[in-house]
């Protein structure tokens, strides 16, 4: 990387879950007009996409920047096992109090990845349908 | 400033092996990747050009023109291509996506002088790629 030139590994992965917007800190009436039809009561679901980039060294001996086997334990037991086939509004501690909007899933995922101690997170993006992505690459947001 | 992204695909087999470890130590680091018969994929590679359209042409560079260096200089080398053997960038190093992302940064930056070289990205599957771009320039 002396020379200026950067690489990454990126990743898919894939779970299932349900989720439902709703805001406690808005009436029925608001949250129904907000949320639509992603405040149906009894949820619904996605087939979600999680894009990660990792970026480090590549390993001469390797050529890898991390082994994959490494990286798949690590969102497996992080994210995969917490998440899919869930609710993540009922099981997944971080949205008791959070929106599970994919902005917030994506946040939320970027927080559990970036302790990983093989390479550093570059980005998490989502797919929570073909046609929605987000992406969230860590601090503060700043408008341009 | 606009960025322009050609996108190819070619099949190359490959494998990881690495002399100066046991066999023990590439089985376990590498696993199935490091059978010796080999195995392959279908790599897309996506390049994508940054600058600014020309007042005449309207085009950052041509299309065409792109297309014929990445026949000459990616195609021609690796399509159909047995990686470890015969492409001879690769030689002494393990043809993970990232290596080969950066041999196809060095081989197309020199050649690309309309514009410049923003971003090589490698799939070599639609679940693993490597980015490479300067600085980490990575938004296109």
């Amino acid at each position: 990387m002396s020379d200026g030139v950067k690489i990454e590994l990126g990743r898919r992965y894939r779970f299932a879950a349900s989720h439902r917007l709703h805001s406690e800190k808005l009436s029925a009436e608001e949250n129904s007009r907000v949320y639509g039809k992603c405040n149906n009561p009894y949820g619904h679901g996605h087939n979600y996409v999680v894009e990660i980039s990792v970026s480090g060294p590549v390993d001469p001996a390797t050529g890898m920047i991390a082994n994959l086997a490494d990286l798949d334990g690590f969102v497996e037991r992080e994210v995969i096992e917490a998440f899919d086939h869930h609710s993540l509004n009922e099981e997944v501690a971080a949205f008791r109090a959070k929106v599970p909007t994919t902005e917030n899933v994506c946040i939320e995922i970027y927080e559990r990845l970036k302790h990983f101690p093989k390479a550093k997170l570059e980005r998490v993006r989502i797919e929570e349908t073909a046609n929605n992505s987000f992406e969230y690459a860590g601090g503060e947001s700043k408008i341009a | 400033m606009v960025y322009l992204t050609r996108k190819i695909e070619f099949s190359a087999s490959h494998l990881y092996h690495n002399p100066e470890l046991s066999a023990e130590e590439n089985r376990r680091i590498f696993g199935k990747c490091n059978n010796p018969h080999g195995h392959g994929h279908n790599y897309t590679l996506e390049v994508t050009v940054a600058g600014e359209p020309d007042p005449v042409t309207g085009m950052v560079l041509d299309l065409k023109e792109l297309k014929e260096i990445l026949e000459r200089e990616i195609t021609q080398r690796m399509d159909h291509r047995f990686l470890n053997y015969e492409v001879a960038e690769l030689k002494g190093q393990i043809p993970t996506c990232e290596n080969i992302a950066r041999v196809i940064w060095d081989l197309l930056e020199p050649k690309i002088t309309q514009g410049r070289l923003h971003k090589v990205r490698l799939y070599e599957t639609t679940d693993l790629f490597a980015d490479c771009t300067r600085n980490g320039a990575s938004r296109a």
